[in-house]
């Protein structure tokens, strides 16, 4: 502010935020894929600084690990389909609130429960009804893994983000576990491939694509999850009790009965996620199996903002963008560690983005007045001229929809 | 009250002409939110010595207008001049330099610090030494006419405490330009005097003071000039003295409003709710109920007085099924089927589903009754979405319901489906109130449904509780306003700590007192149980006759501007 005392001219500030409400769909569209743009963008600069090919070759490589031979594609889309059956599996949870971050070990422990059917009655019953038996384990066993920490949330009030957490080391240290017992040989750490020749616990195949069923069943849930948490009562149910438990209870919902009921779900689908892993997919067990997507499903369902359709686009771009990294990494002999780079430009532009829906920056006029004098003569400046303009129209509809303590909600400087 | 404040108004003639340039002038300002118009070319002038109200309608922009003053927004266009100079408002920091302090309608104390330990809060003298803060923090009190104690804690303080510790915690860092949004909502009348008297003081010593409210009497009694906000734009300023209630009120809503509340007699009241010796502790075993008694009638309003936190909310909860109870008998007569109904061994749903219905507006607006981030719709099935059959919602019929209220109650939203959070209070309330009247009751309990809602939208409200009561519906109203109270009600119940400290016939004005200050003493009486019972069950005699005398003790003392003293101990003991 010395500016004020030296009478030098007094300018406004650069450029200052303004909140906006109300963005049009298509435009807040617009913006995200500018963002995912952006992000590849800078992955190209990135990949041109460490890997030293020009952009071209960088995209065209991580298409080509995508997409470039049939056995690349079934395999985005079955990496995609899990993770978006992990997501949809967190996804009731955290629309009551509930950061359950514990997709992980529910998952994992139900790759174990499949893996214990394969093992031990493998041989003893026909197949469809040792799929159903895994799946019906699978399912229970996610199911109890998730409905621990919410008893303790529901009676106790205890901390569901911190056990849910525990619950992950459990069952990764139990699967560990187990993986040394029955490895093949004894004491090697591997299970390798379960009922290799009998193919029994193996997730039938229609026609010559290996994952169709897996993608299939997943495309199912995503519909089932969007009708339930939209159309249904306990979906309702689950809003009402995310946004304000005292509401309610106010009006006779038993919160309890809801968290539990919630947990079991989002439980008993990453049961079902893991039933895929083992016997759709990878057809043996290891601590970690589930690979780290119980967490990226978080950041998956948090994207899409709990929508199970968004949910699909942004499970594939992730599948996509490590996918088509890795490829690259296998051409140089980089680190792996590159496609979580890759991932995480991309990721951080597009909830970077974010900031450009909700506010928009307003910069200083070109000829801004010096002084008073200035202020005085010319009181209205271009731009209230043009907002003079759309008074009449959004005068009517917006009169009394101002919110009263816009003061808390967002601070613009 | 209102004339022994208006005497000392005259007594300190307010500076409007003796400083030649305003402490602060605003020219032009505007702001928008997206295609919200909030502030639309406003001017505004304070002079040293000076107390300005800023009077307008809910969502008129007040809070807008002094958040830019005070650096937390910054204006699209329009300046800003301190002392005559033209100075940019950046941040909060800038507010600071420039000696604009601001008080928040919501409090930002640390609760295990002392006031004192809040005061000093942030700012860096290079040592800690908390004695002298505690000498300087006295100082601001002794001259200004603060009573606190620097050392105690917040978590031990009244709402009316912890506001004092925010006004001087600016006046500590020599604020001198002073703006408070709204500072009364959460006040009783005798705190909200003793704060004025406070006010007063200030602009004698010769700070600037500007003071956000939508409650005409207190403009009247307090301020020098009004200035007068209408969605957004500036109306003008007036002289208070050369104004009434009735032109403000004209110049806020733009139209003639009639300022009398309509209350008719009660068409053969019958008893429709009998509560009978109740008792209810808290989570912390505390007793917040003790002892009430009371019996609620159909086609009549039952006014509920007290200050806040006397066991309001926990006499509606218990009557919703909502709370435990230690103790007592809640017993409902159906109209429809003339059968006497315990409530006590009822669920929150089954006493709903017999007509007994709860509109609650917390200090929040939001909390209870309504999801912010639902539309109306959605927030309308809250209490119908069970009722189909199936596993599947229906929407059909909240959504029609939605439309009748939105035209109703001339509820502004861009449609049905803009999360209420999005709306402003007046209309949030409405949709709250509106669905509770839309489920035919048969008692309705409405707590503070008129809290911080403008004019116009109050007696939307007052209407449609008058038309309840026509109905032959009970209702049971609590409120905050006294005058609002006395108006509206056909009797007045007052809380005091739990207790039913009397039941009072507003039509009725005592003797040696009016009702309000009548009504006062009650809700700051301490009640003994046995006392209570009497007043209770037999009449409301004998509180009056006692609390006439406690009147007469205490007027000397108010002469003396400490008026509030021998309450002070009353609550306290």
């Amino acid at each position: 502010m010395t500016e004020t005392k030296n009478h030098k001219p007094i300018r406004e500030p650069l450029f200052h935020l303004a909140k906006r409400d109300n963005l049009p769909r298509h435009k807040a569209l617009l913006i995200r894929l500018a963002a995912i743009l952006v992000g590849m963008l800078i992955v190209c600069l990135f990949g041109l600084l460490i890997v030293g090919w020009d952009p071209f070759r960088i995209i065209s490589t991580i298409f080509d690990g995508t997409f470039g031979t049939p056995n690349r594609r079934w395999d985005l889309f079955e990496k995609t389909a899990i993770l978006l059956c992990i997501s949809l599996a967190v996804t009731p949870a955290f629309r009551m609130r509930f950061w359950n971050i514990g997709a992980e070990g529910q998952t994992l422990i139900a790759c174990l429960a499949s893996v214990t059917c394969m093992l031990k009655i493998g041989d003893k019953v026909p197949n469809p009804v040792l799929l159903l038996i895994m799946v019906t384990a699978s399912i229970i066993a996610g199911a109890v893994w998730a409905i621990i920490p919410a008893v303790f949330k529901a009676f106790w009030n205890t901390n569901e983000t911190l056990f849910t957490l525990m619950m992950n080391y459990i069952a990764t240290q139990i699967t560990a576990y187990y993986v040394y017992i029955w490895s093949v040989p004894k004491g090697s750490g591997h299970i390798g491939i379960i009922n290799a020749n009998t193919k029994a616990g193996w997730l039938v195949s229609i026609g010559d694509y290996p994952y169709l069923l897996n993608i299939l069943i997943v495309i199912v849930m995503t519909i089932v999850s969007y009708i339930y948490l939209n159309h249904c009562k306990h979906g309702y149910e689950i809003s009402v009790v995310g946004e304000s438990e005292k509401t309610a209870r106010y009006i006779g919902i038993n919160v309890k009965v809801v968290i539990l009921r919630t947990m079991a779900i989002s439980g008993a689908i990453c049961g079902l996620a893991g039933f895929l892993i083992v016997a759709g997919a990878d057809h043996t067990i290891i601590a970690g199996s589930v690979g780290g997507q119980g967490f990226t499903a978080i950041m998956v369902s948090w994207l899409a903002k709990f929508n199970p359709i968004a949910m699909a686009f942004f499970a594939f771009l992730i599948a996509f963008l490590g996918k088509g990294a890795k490829e690259i990494t296998t051409l140089t002999g980089l680190d792996s560690s590159f496609a979580d780079i890759v991932t995480g430009f991309v990721i951080f532009c597009i909830i970077g983005c974010e900031f450009f829906i909700n506010f928009t920056i307003k910069f200083r006029k070109k000829e801004a007045l010096p002084g008073a004098e200035a202020a005085k003569a010319e009181p209205v400046s271009e731009n209230t001229e043009e907002q003079k303009d759309a008074v009449p129209e959004t005068e009517e509809k917006n009169e009394e929809a101002i919110p009263d303590n816009d003061g808390k909600e967002g601070s613009e400087q | 009250m209102s004339e022994q404040t208006a005497s000392s108004a005259t007594a300190a003639t307010p500076n409007v002409s003796g400083s030649p340039v305003p402490a602060i002038e605003l020219r032009n300002i505007t702001k928008t939110f997206g295609e919200v118009i909030a502030n639309q070319g406003i001017n505004l002038s304070v002079y040293r010595g000076e107390i300005l109200s800023i009077l307008g309608e809910n969502g008129s922009g007040k809070t807008t207008l002094m958040n830019m003053i005070s650096g937390i927004y910054f204006p699209d266009s329009g300046h800003i001049f301190i002392d005559g100079e033209e100075v940019l408002i950046r941040s909060p920091k800038d507010a600071f330099r420039y000696k604009i302090g601001m008080i928040h309608q919501h409090f930002k104390l640390i609760d295990v610090f002392t006031a004192t330990e809040n005061i000093v809060l942030g700012l860096n003298d290079g040592r800690y030494d908390l004695p002298a803060y505690e000498e300087r923090v006295r100082e601001i009190c002794g001259r200004y006419g603060f009573v606190l104690d620097p050392k105690k804690k917040i978590y031990d303080m009244s709402v009316s405490e912890k506001q004092t510790v925010e006004i001087i915690k600016v006046l500590y860092r020599g604020a001198d330009i002073l703006i408070l949004d709204e500072p009364t909502a959460v006040l009783t009348p005798q705190e909200t005097d003793r704060l004025f008297d406070v006010l007063r003081r200030m602009r004698d010593d010769g700070k600037a003071i500007i003071i956000i409210t939508h409650k005409l009497h207190e403009v009247m009694a307090l301020s020098d000039k009004v200035a007068v906000l209408c969605k957004g734009r500036y109306i003008g300023t007036v002289v208070t003295k050369e104004t009434n209630e009735a032109k403000l009120t004209e110049m806020m809503v733009g139209e003639k409003v009639d300022l009398n509340i309509h209350r008719s007699e009660p068409k053969n009241p019958v008893p429709r709710l009998i509560v009978k010796g109740l008792n209810c502790k808290n989570e912390d075993g505390i007793a917040v109920l003790k002892n009430i008694s009371f019996t609620a009638q159909s086609g009549e309003i039952l006014g509920i007085a007290g200050i806040a936190g006397s066991g309001q909310r926990e006499l509606l909860e218990s009557i919703a099924g909502l709370q435990r109870l230690e103790s007592g008998e809640i017993t409902y007569m159906n109209p429809s089927t003339e059968k006497e109904e315990n409530l006590r061994n009822k669920s929150p749903r089954q006493i709903r589903e017999l007509g007994v219905r709860l509109s609650f507006v917390p200090e929040d607006r939001l909390g209870m009754g309504l999801v912010g981030n639902m539309g109306i719709i959605d927030n309308m099935m809250l209490r119908s979405y069970e009722s189909g059959r199936g596993f599947f919602l229906n929407r059909t019929a909240p959504a029609s319901l939605a439309d009748q209220i939105i035209s109703d109650l001339q509820v502004v939203t861009p449609n049905a489906k803009t999360p209420v959070r999005r709306l402003s209070g007046g209309n949030v309330q409405k949709v709250l109130v509106g669905r509770e009247i839309a489920s035919a009751p048969t008692v309705l309990m409405v707590a503070y449904p008129v809290r911080g809602l403008d004019i116009n939208s109050s007696f939307t409200i007052y209407r449609l509780l008058n038309e309840q009561k026509e109905k032959g519906v009970s209702i049971i109203f609590v409120g905050e306003d006294l005058d609002v109270l006395i108006e509206l009600c056909d009797r007045i119940l007052v809380l005091s700590s739990g207790s039913i400290s009397g039941i009072v016939d507003p039509r009725v004005t005592p003797e040696g007192m009016t009702l309000k200050e009548q009504i006062g003493l009650l809700m700051t009486k301490k009640v003994d149980e046995t006392a209570a019972d009497t007043a209770a069950d037999s009449s409301e005699k004998p509180a009056v006759a006692d609390s006439a005398a406690v009147q007469t003790e205490i007027t000397p003392a108010s002469e003396n501007g400490g008026k509030e003293a021998p309450n002070d101990g009353n609550q306290e003991s």
